[in-house]
């Protein structure tokens, strides 16, 4: 089952460029990668973060801002923003593993909203207006990355790349412990493991790769906005890892799909944007709670037995 | 069963990509037309003010102007950025690159304004701002086929500052939105009231989206100001002004002044909360017989009276395909130049003249919410008290810091 999936995601992304618009065909890359890396903590490590949009839209920030105001290039760029999501989650998640449950979304979320504040009123941030114009520039000093295609293949490779890390990551032992961390935590301790620093490497993971999302959006759109570091950015990246299926490897980048399409697709019709995803989150948690990709998997391994 | 997934998904990009060959050779002739593309807030808070009445009006203007130009059909397509700069950017990216829309209008929230029309520039394609109020859209982020046309945070907080001071409200008292729009209203209006020989007492900083202005609101009724400027805008200001109402402060003597209110603001607070508030707006429905001979034509599609932006709308694409007959193309070099040239003229807009910067620079009117005993009408809700010249209102040309205004 995994293989037609792995088969279906490289020549649906190689294709991509000619068979729906590039700039949505990177977006929806954006947003698939940040899905998968915040189902990193929900589905392997059952941990519910309300706070992801600090690290997606802080890095957007400051790849906007070194991009623009030091001159770094695309690629030094998203290191740049990537490293800082990263040192943000890891000191986020040292404070917030410390509660389980609702406490820890609600520590995450107050951790985020202060980094949505600091957006709004720091200077370099050009507060409600946004950080604008951030120049695309060449990749390596050889690709011109103001080309659709180029832009598409390299945002393309960054999701890879992205993917294929915590690709590695669920399918190691270290994997194997946050799953087991997820299902029976004092069981996890009592065997001996240091069930916090694998929560806090998990935590600091999962912020590094949403970075990484942030920083690429931020190039890819040459802007980085107060939207992205709302706490309403949180919980949409809530909503497309359930509708695509947490814990599964690609239910996030369905989930993503499916909600970034529905944003673009459904923008002519006025406001019935959010009566659908609203509409099709709810009928989703009723009928197939495992998500889209999660209960194809079910129903094929039920055919299969 | 592999296999057969295998195959299906390699026939599906065949097929897909088939389609977006036959769709590329049929977008070579759609090019034979106007297209006009409304991207506004449909869903969240600026809908009132702009939304679904802004495609009403833009449908207006297309159809008075005949539903032609140049022998050609005029096309209208309208989404909703739900207050999102990204979504709003691939809109129009789309529009442009695929659906060869010629000019966008609308773009309210000042992010979403300040990308899509760095997006269009760069592609060469007009975009008329109508609803975002920031002044960088024609300052340091101005551009040669960037217009903001119907108000800026500049022109709103000196409008009314000067009629106010003039009018004997010589000491302010601020509750600024503490954020960089509260504080460029703040900055904008406490200079105008300096100049004017006016002092500013005191302000406060109230944090966005506060719902308790009773603290703020106490300081300011006993710092002893004739005004009480409201540097904030949407549900703050709606909330302060309630609130005020609350305390009595109106009905003793202070005077409140709003600095971003929209006729639909004024609507839903009602006449009794709103009263006697002052503010700066582009556009009233019944200021004179062609104002409300076209507000009434509106109205009747639309179910509630214009807003400055919605009217504005109608006003830009009116002059954009007039532009267009004049300059005998849709070339967006060409019909920005002669928009350039023109002066605009119709029932929201006299002796309007676009800058070099984009800034469509006309007069703005001072308004004050009349008391329910004046209001004769369900939207009988202001008086104009002033007019206030286009040189006074907008930051003069030649002060611009944009980089296309020739020193």
């Amino acid at each position: 089952m995994n293989k037609v999936f792995w088969v279906l995601l490289i020549v649906l992304g190689l294709a991509a460029p000619w068979l729906t618009y590039p700039v949505f065909a990177m977006k929806l890359l954006c947003f698939a990668l940040f899905a998968c890396a915040f189902n990193l903590l929900l589905g392997y490590v059952g941990l519910l973060s309300f706070g992801h949009a600090a690290f997606f839209g802080g890095a957007a920030y400051i790849t906007g801002h070194v991009i623009t105001a030091w001159g770094f290039g695309p690629l030094p760029g998203i290191l740049t923003g990537t490293l800082f999501a990263m040192m943000l989650g890891a000191i986020f998640g040292a404070l917030a593993i410390r509660r389980q449950g609702i406490y820890f979304a609600m520590i995450t979320l107050a951790l985020a909203q202060i980094i949505f504040f600091l957006a709004l009123k720091l200077p370099f941030t050009g507060g409600e207006n946004g950080l604008q114009g951030i120049p695309r520039g060449t990749l390596l000093g050889v690709f011109d990355l103001n080309e659709p295609i180029t832009m598409y293949y390299f945002v393309f490779a960054v999701f890879m790349v992205g993917f294929l890390i915590i690709y590695r990551t669920i399918h190691s032992p270290f994997g194997q412990i946050l799953t087991a961390i997820r299902e029976n935590e004092p069981r996890a301790r009592s065997l001996g493991y240091n069930v916090e620093r694998f929560k806090l490497i998990a935590f600091t993971l999962s912020a590094t790769l949403a970075g990484t999302a942030g920083a690429t959006k931020a190039v890819i759109f040459q802007f980085a906005s107060l939207t992205d570091v709302h706490w309403q950015m949180s919980g949409e990246v809530v909503l497309m890892t359930l509708l695509g299926g947490m814990g599964t490897l690609f239910g996030p980048i369905a989930g993503a799909a499916a909600v970034i399409t529905l944003q673009d697709e459904l923008a002519s019709f006025g406001s019935w944007v959010q009566v659908a995803i609203g509409g099709i989150f709810v009928v989703c948690v009723l009928l197939f709670r495992r998500g889209f990709v999660g209960e194809l998997a079910r129903l094929v391994k039920a055919k299969s037995s | 069963m592999k296999k057969t997934m295998i195959g299906a998904v390699c026939a599906a990009t065949l097929t897909a990509v088939a389609a977006t060959s036959a769709l590329a050779a049929a977008d070579g002739l759609s090019n034979g037309s106007v297209k006009i593309g409304v991207l506004s807030d449909m869903s969240g808070v600026y809908k009132a003010i702009e939304g679904p009445g802004a495609v009403i009006a833009a449908q207006m203007a297309i159809d008075d102007f005949g539903g032609q130009v140049l022998g050609e059909d005029i096309e209208l397509v309208s989404a909703d950025h739900q207050l999102k700069a990204d979504v709003a950017s691939s809109i129009a990216r789309r529009w442009i690159d695929r659906d060869h829309v010629d000019m966008l209008v609308g773009m309210d929230n000042s992010a979403v304004g300040l990308a899509v029309q760095g997006l269009a520039s760069a592609k060469k394609t007009i975009a008329i701002n109508t609803g975002a109020g920031t002044v960088e859209l024609t300052e340091s982020q101005c551009s040669s086929y960037g217009i903001h046309y119907v108000y800026d945070t500049y022109a709103l907080p000196v409008g009314t500052a000067t009629a106010m001071v003039q009018n004997g409200g010589k000491k302010w008292f601020f509750i600024t939105a503490d954020y960089a729009f509260g504080h460029s209203l703040q900055d904008n209006t406490a200079r105008v009231v300096k100049e004017l020989g006016g002092e500013v007492v005191g302000s406060v900083n109230a944090p966005l989206s506060t719902n308790d202005f009773s603290s703020y609101l106490l300081q300011a009724s006993s710092s002893g100001a004739d005004v009480i400027g409201l540097a904030n805008a949407g549900g703050d200001t709606v909330n302060s002004i309630k609130q005020a109402n609350e305390f009595g402060i109106v009905a003793r003597g202070q005077k409140m002044a709003g600095m971003l209110v929209f006729l639909t603001d004024v609507k839903a607070l009602g006449l009794d909360t709103a009263k006697g508030l002052q503010f700066t707006t582009a556009f009233y429905w019944d200021r004179n017989d062609e104002s409300r001979e076209w507000s009434q034509r509106f109205f009747d599609k639309h179910g509630a009276m214009p807003t400055m932006v919605q009217a504005g709308v109608y006003s830009a694409t009116m002059h954009y395909l007039e532009a267009i007959k004049a300059a005998g193309t849709d070339d967006a070099d060409a019909v920005r130049a002669e928009l350039g040239q023109m002066e605009l003229n119709d029932f929201f807009v006299k002796n309007g003249k676009i800058e070099a910067n984009g800034l469509m620079s006309h007069d703005m009117y001072l308004a004050k919410v009349k008391t329910p005993d004046q209001s004769k009408s369900d939207w009988d809700l202001l008086d104009i008290v002033s007019t206030i010249p286009a040189e006074k209102a907008y930051i003069p040309v030649a002060e611009s810091s944009c980089s296309l205004v020739k020193q």
